[in-house]
């Protein structure tokens, strides 16, 4: 029996890594359109390595221990773990303790990189709305400028998603308001996110970013995209019945091609 | 006057002769454990029908359940799911099992009938308070299952009822009028049973232990329960008021977790200057170290249960007490790694990160003790010590996964996808659940004097543990996809081509839910069929292997023990073989 015990978890231990590092896409991951993105992707394969050589090992000692163990004499004198107790308590805090300073001392790095960097100066500024179950995005117009918002104005069946208030706000005017976010490739972006109702989230795995879209605050949130492409704006925070479908495009395009799509966008507003 | 001022000591209480004061409202902890039992096993039941819905939904979302509109009508006309009633089973599916399951049955159930007889005394130190710690516990399950029943059913805010999806009421969408009340009702009821419990765990551990019985001498389970108890107080503490203040909220017009100018279905909302994010705060305060008495009493547990199927002591016992002390202490600093994205202040991710990723070390210790205890050990292999086996198994695989989680600058990309799912199933569901089937197992002779069916439980275990990898594992890669948790279908284009994954998955969990009623069919058939048991029938040494199978009303026939040994002297030359019990006044002679 112990030995049956032994040989499944070997099974379970390689075929779990197998899947791990043999699929098509190095561990599954979605391609890399961010200018922050290969930090953290590089933050992932480090920790996978790390711990994945000690889940192998740990599985795998349990194994050999376990069909050691399984057929003894009568009359076994149990054996204790040479030096006792004291190899695994030193070897868990030595080991765990360099992969744990290594991983924060990197990791902070990574993630001060992204959330804790004021965003470029000449960064393109877009204004996001999340309700349920659609975001909405919103650029200054040739102004430059964001109309306020007024919580009491929002009249989605009239298209005023943020609540704007064109007839007594002359900034409001020309706000593109869209529901598909184009930006230009390489240009720094910088995104104010609200939320109308409840907590969304502003999910794009290529970006290799997530945040809570938190009603009541508004919340920063830059990157740089680095290709072109089309993909897709998820909600990752239970926001109710249309939670599923709740989603956007994000399109990356050349400078150029984005300028002709703004002119048609403040053409058709 | 009480009782309890005509009876200056609880072991005077007489047995109770008549039906309703034996087995119904009993102040028997033995009794109130195996209510507590009973009660887990109705619950993971449910829940697990519930995980069996969802999965079918989620492989085949527009299959029809036959018969699932007589749950709901509205929830499935045609017996097909609804988006919003996918989320609604989801809520309960994690209620059930985190409160009702992985609460009451390692900590509530086994604690209630082996803290007492571990520490050689008669009674808890307050049975009354314990008698209505479980009845408090029935009510609030009962108005939980309660909200099946109202009319636009159960809450779908998730388990964590994220303020203010949970806080604005009917207008953001079904189940969040009257089934959220229910939820916010049951869930304050059930802090206040859990509250009384873990007062009256931590006055036996410390008062009514026997003579001899040191602090050092309780075995790990005690020790777990105890620090188990120590942490409920002070986490139900938080999630009670959080609660009432959700409550107040929703039916008294306040705005502790709404902000101003929200705009739900149309409606501008009454409410002014509140924080959803103050709800987060309270909820992870309580919600993390739930994790801890979820998985503690699982780690004690087993750490009590191999040393008698490996017939040696545990390598550094003290050291794995030190290991619980420390996971229970740190379980208070590391709430906030639930909300790296959460728009909290970007500092406090890193603050939040390091005792997160501290944690690791005392798991690994007790890991690694584990394992290297196995090492030159005669292991006896039985359904209870084969899910012991099993538990290190998933502890590791769940434990692993942490490591990725705590760091925020990965948590940014896999939060909130199936990654998480699979996290923190291993770690702390297959993990105490595991455990909770050892210890069925192991004590089970003791509980109800009869001897469960190895046969069956062996067979339980293998389709149980290979099952459970079927399940979880590949949920690690749909996380790392970028699968998105709580969608009640797949519909973007990222995620059509991973539902084979899901369809995988469903059946593994089909076949694994099976098994379970594999395991049912066991207790029910040991409980009325099954061989007698006696009094040590796994050679132990603790306590509870002292006395009868099952004990008598006062757990020891009106003895006074005295402890005179560590709990596990196993592979030692005694009278009675390779173990002296607690009991034996014999000296213990390394053989």
């Amino acid at each position: 029996m112990g030995k049956a015990f032994a040989v499944v978890l070997v099974i379970i231990t390689i075929i779990s890594t197998a899947i791990f590092i043999f699929h098509g896409q190095l561990l599954w991951l979605p391609e890399d359109i961010s200018a922050h993105g290969h930090g953290i992707d590089h933050q992932l394969m480090e920790t996978m390595a790390g711990s994945g050589f000690l889940f192998v090992l740990s599985q795998i000692l349990l194994g050999i221990f376990v069909w050691q163990s399984s057929d003894r004499a009568e009359g076994w004198k149990f054996k204790t773990f040479p030096g006792g107790a004291r190899p695994m308590v030193v070897s868990a805090i030595v080991v765990v303790g360099l992969e744990i300073l290594a991983l924060s001392f990197v990791g902070s790095k990574v993630w001060a990189g992204i959330y804790l960097t004021p965003p470029e100066p000449d960064s393109m500024h877009i204004d996001v709305q999340a309700g349920q179950f659609a975001f909405y995005f919103r650029y200054a117009g040739p102004d430059g400028k964001f109309g306020g918002l007024h919580p009491d104005k929002i009249d989605e069946a009239n298209g005023n998603f943020f609540g704007l208030d064109p007839a007594n706000d002359e900034a409001a005017r020309d706000d593109v308001v869209v529901a598909t976010m184009a930006i230009p490739v390489n240009r720094p972006i910088f995104l104010t996110m609200h939320s109308k109702d409840v907590i969304h989230s502003f999910y794009v795995r290529e970006l290799r970013l997530q945040q809570d879209i938190v009603p009541g605050l508004l919340i920063p949130l830059h990157f740089t995209a680095t290709k072109t492409g089309k993909f897709e704006i998820v909600c990752t925070q239970l926001c109710g019945l249309g939670h599923y479908e709740m989603k956007a495009y994000l399109e990356v395009m050349p400078q150029d091609k984005f300028d002709d799509w703004m002119k048609q966008q403040e053409a058709n507003q | 006057m009480s009782e309890a001022a005509a009876h200056p000591a609880v072991h005077q209480h007489t047995a109770p002769t008549g039906f309703i004061r034996k087995y119904v409202f009993s102040v028997d902890h033995k009794i109130i454990g195996l209510q507590y039992y009973g009660l887990a096993l109705v619950a993971v039941f449910v829940g697990m029908v519930l995980s069996w819905l969802m999965r079918i939904h989620l492989g085949w979302a527009t299959f029809a359940i036959p018969g699932l509109h007589l749950l709901s009508s509205t929830g499935a006309p045609g017996n097909v799911m609804t988006p919003e009633y996918y989320l609604s089973l989801m809520t309960m599916h994690g209620t059930i099992m985190v409160f009702f399951v992985l609460t009451n049955a390692p900590f509530s159930g086994f604690g209630n009938y082996f803290l007492p007889i571990q520490v050689g005394a008669p009674d808890m130190a307050f049975p009354r308070m314990n008698m209505m710690s479980f009845w408090v516990t029935l009510v609030a399950f009962l108005v939980l299952m309660a909200s099946f029943f109202v009319s636009d059913g159960p809450t779908i805010a998730g388990w964590t009822v994220y303020a203010p999806l949970s806080a604005v009421g009917k207008d953001a969408g079904p189940g969040l009028a009257m089934g959220q009340n229910l939820w916010a009702v049951a869930i304050a009821i059930f802090c206040v049973g859990q509250l009384l419990g873990s007062l009256n765990f931590i006055a036996t551990t410390l008062d009514l232990r026997t003579k001899g019985m040191s602090l050092l001498r309780l075995p790990f389970s005690t020790w777990a329960w105890f620090i188990t108890s120590v942490i409920g107080l002070l986490a139900f503490a938080v999630l009670l008021p959080a609660c009432v203040l959700l409550i107040l909220d929703r039916t008294a017009g306040t705005s502790f977790f709404i902000p101003g100018g929200l705009v739900v279905s149309d409606h501008l909302q009454p409410h002014t200057g509140g924080s959803p994010l103050l709800w987060q705060h309270l909820f992870w305060f309580f919600g993390h170290p739930e994790v801890y008495i979820a998985i503690l009493p699982a780690i004690g547990i087993v750490s009590h249960i191999l040393p008698a199927f490996m017939r040696k002591p545990l390598l550094g016992p003290r050291v794995i007490v030190g290991c619980m002390v420390a996971i229970g202490f740190l379980s208070y600093m590391v709430w906030g790694h639930h909300m790296f994205v959460s728009g909290m202040n970007p500092f406090s991710a890193l603050l939040f990160s390091v005792p997160t990723l501290i944690i690791t070390i005392p798991a690994t210790i007790a890991t690694l003790l584990w394992i290297g205890s196995v090492y030159g050990a005669k292991l006896r292999f039985t359904s209870a010590s084969l899910f012991c086996l099993g538990f290190i198994s998933v502890f590791i695989s769940g434990g692993i996964s942490g490591f990725f989680l705590a760091q925020p600058s990965i948590d940014t990309y896999l939060h909130a996808t199936y990654f998480v799912v699979a996290h923190f199933h291993f770690v702390m569901a297959v993990a105490a659940i595991f455990a909770i089937f050892a210890g069925t197992y192991f004590w089970m002779p003791k509980m109800i004097g009869r001897m469960m069916n190895e046969t069956l439980g062996q067979i339980h275990f293998w389709i149980t543990f290979v099952g459970v990898y079927c399940i979880f594992m590949p949920m690690h890669y749909l996380g790392l996809a970028g699968n998105v948790r709580r969608y009640a279908a797949f519909t973007d284009d990222f995620l059509v081509p991973l539902i084979p994954v899901h369809q995988f998955i469903t059946i593994a969990a089909l076949v694994t839910g099976a098994a379970q009623f594999i395991f049912l069919f066991n207790l029910i058939w040991t409980r009325f069929r099954g061989p007698k048991a006696p009094d040590n029938p796994w050679n132990a040494t603790s306590l509870e292997w002292s006395t009868t199978s099952p004990p008598p009303f006062d757990n020891f026939g009106g003895r006074q023990l005295v402890v005179h040994h560590e709990a596990y002297e196993y592979g030692v030359a005694g009278s009675a073989g390779d173990y002296v019990m607690q009991t034996s006044p014999e000296v213990v002679k390394p053989q």
